[in-house]
């Protein structure tokens, strides 16, 4: 049995959960509806944006070489804010031929758990589906894991409904070791 | 292969068949790939005894290994017995490999074995071979003909394949930039870990031919990221590459007229180190430049042979230092490539020199590169566009520049007289015939 201060802490719990939840649901509506600009101004200026890569190494290994280092090693992705902010102009061009014509793009997110709270920053971990239809017969899947850092601020510059969350810290474990999909046009 | 009625070079019109035929690709793998001298790595990738890198030559899987005296080998992986796969781990540290399959074991290890890659250990080798199994006769296949070119590592399966320097011809000059540092040093870079590794549904030639010189992809291709500019020095196509303010561009291309390399520019060009927005990166490139000038002209190099530029047939790479980066294309049918990309970094560059030039890269090159996406997507809808029938009966036009050319300083080589040419890419192909339809070496060899 617990005690209703168990009780209210678990609640609190429940309740940031949820409100994340809600955020990661709005950004990845903002990412399908091609509302980038919007989805610029959820991001925190000092934004760390890493996808690394995944490589086979032997059992015992994993934690030390299985995926590269941000920061130091060749990612994916190893950007920021700038970076990104560059890659939504370029989709605004008109002319990015491999986004023209767009993409339909779904990101679906899941499994969201929140692994430290020391507000005003809440560290979480989601799964994330990502399917890209291209053209005509086109299709990729990005399945893999989201560890993020949310940040929770006044909220001035920030998207409504988004209740001044920003992202300040995103890593992307993507589940594939050769890309099997072209490119990244994507935003993750 | 009989060629003759898919690649005319010299006027330019080269059949789609040899881009989506599986007639042709098979020729290739027969006779192009088992033939030419292929990046394998970069010894930075295996600096210790036992270190090994899993690499690839043409579709064939081989292993870059270290061996426990510290030389390095080129290995089959495919085990002796059954085929399989001795090691699919991407890298790591051992001298010996173990077949999951029946367990038959090849070392490195010069004191178990006296040859890297022999076999080693076999189960009941006593009981079950009666101990008579010729162990020196089965090891993994070694690759005969291995360079260590300042660091890259080339090789080729055919024992009789000349001699890497002479395959490679005057077009060293671009594979020395590669392979120097910022300051003009020779041998002093090493590979950022991680390769990457993506699958393009394209032939794998026109990975080739775009880095060998085909300047004219670049404005409409390119258009969105000079756009918004991924820097050095702001939005143009001039600062893309890091051309220095006011520094005079190339106006021609090399092109190998027998050995089929080519590039963008010319050993006489040198861009030079742009202006950063942080003040301690213009200071550490000023430096180098400077250094460089000095070296070069007391080592009686040319300024220029930057790329972006192809050694044939499948390396493609860029000089350096924005960005210093190769790629490998890896046939994998007709229609798909797997392509491979390498970092390179100024060895001794200090830490925020080559944390910048590590992220530069990352946003220039490569599937999340804001101007590789785009190539890429040019390729894959060129391949699948050309392959029904009707699109087969109608050759593409390699007539830019045709006859448009004077010689070059260098042996073997013509520059173009305007930047814009396909010079280089019908170079490219004639090479590219001769080898396919079986030249032999002293064929493909004279006059080069």
């Amino acid at each position: 049995m617990s005690t209703g201060h168990d009780r209210d802490e678990r609640l609190e719990r429940l309740l940031l959960t949820q409100e994340l939840t809600d955020v990661l649901y709005d950004e990845a509506e903002l990412l399908d509806e091609g509302r980038w600009e919007e989805w610029l101004d959820l991001l925190a200026d000092d934004l760390s944006y890493v996808m690394p890569l995944r490589l086979n190494v032997a059992v015992g290994e994993h934690g030390a070489r299985e995926q590269t280092r941000g920061g130091e090693e060749v990612c994916w992705f190893d950007e920021g804010k700038h970076t990104l902010t560059q890659r939504v102009g370029q989709l605004r061009t008109g002319v990015h031929w491999a986004e023209e014509p767009l993409s339909r793009v779904s990101h679906l997110v899941t499994n969201v758990r929140l692994r430290r709270i020391e507000l005003p920053e809440v560290e979480l971990s989601c799964r994330f589906v990502v399917h890209r239809n291209r053209v005509a017969d086109e299709t990729d899947f990005f399945v893999g894991r989201r560890h993020d850092t949310w940040r929770q601020t006044d909220g001035t510059g920030g998207t409504d409904g988004a209740g001044g969350w920003k992202l300040a810290r995103r890593e992307l474990l993507l589940d594939q070791n050769v890309l099997l999909a072209k490119n990244l046009t994507l935003l993750f | 292969m009989d060629l003759t009625d898919l690649l005319d070079a010299d006027n330019g019109v080269i059949s789609r068949e040899i881009f989506v035929s599986e007639a042709v690709y098979q020729a290739e793998l027969e006779h192009l790939f088992p033939r030419a001298w292929l990046l394998v790595g970069h010894e930075s990738q295996i600096p210790e005894p036992g270190d090994f890198f899993s690499s690839r030559m043409g579709t064939e899987s081989v292993l870059l290994t270290r061996d426990s005296d510290g030389a390095v080998h080129v290995l089959l992986n495919s085990c002796r017995h059954r085929g399989m796969k001795v090691c699919r781990y991407d890298e790591g540290n051992t001298l010996n490999f173990l077949c999951p399959y029946h367990g038959w074991t090849y070392s490195t290890d010069g004191t178990l074995v006296s040859v890297a890659g022999e076999l080693f250990g076999v189960p009941h080798f006593r009981a079950g071979y009666g101990g008579k199994l010729d162990r020196s006769a089965w090891g993994l296949v070694p690759c005969p003909r291995v360079c260590n070119y300042h660091g890259l590592i080339f090789a080729s399966w055919d024992p009789d394949a000349p001699p890497f320097e002479e395959y490679l011809g005057d077009f060293h000059w671009w594979l020395d930039n590669l392979c120097s540092n910022a300051s003009g040093e020779i041998g002093q870079v090493r590979v950022a870990r991680g390769v990457q590794k993506w699958r393009i549904r394209a032939n794998w030639k026109f990975v080739s031919e775009n880095f060998l010189g085909d300047n004219y992809h670049g404005p409409p291709s390119h258009e969105s990221v000079d756009a918004v500019g991924i820097g050095p020095g702001g939005t143009s196509a001039a600062t893309r590459h890091g051309a220095a303010p006011g520094r005079p561009r190339s106006i021609a291309s090399t092109s190998f007229t027998r050995l089929g390399h080519g590039a963008t520019g010319s050993v006489r060009y040198f861009l030079g180190y742009p202006a950063f927005e942080e003040p301690e990166l213009t200071a550490y490139f000023e430096r180098c430049e400077a250094a460089r000038a000095t070296r070069f002209e007391a080592e009686g190099r040319p300024i220029g042979a930057m790329g972006p530029a192809t050694l044939f047939p499948s390396m493609s790479f860029h000089a350096g230092p924005f960005p210093r980066a190769l790629m490998v294309a890896h046939p994998v049918s007709p229609w798909e490539t797997e392509v491979w990309r390498w970092y390179l970094v100024d060895a001794d560059a200090p830490p925020e020199v080559a944390d910048w030039l590590r992220r530069y890269y990352l946003r220039y090159s490569g599937p999340g590169g804001l101007v590789e996406q785009d190539d890429m997507e040019n390729w894959d809808y060129a391949t699948e566009a050309s392959r029904g029938p009707i699109a087969r009966r109608y050759p593409y036009n390699y007539q830019l520049g045709l006859g448009m050319t004077q010689p070059s300083s260098l042996r073997g080589a013509v520059e173009s007289d305007y930047f814009m040419t396909e010079e280089n890419a019908r170079n490219f192909y004639r090479r590219w015939g001769e080898f396919v339809r079986g030249d032999s070496w002293s064929a493909l060899m004279a006059g080069a």
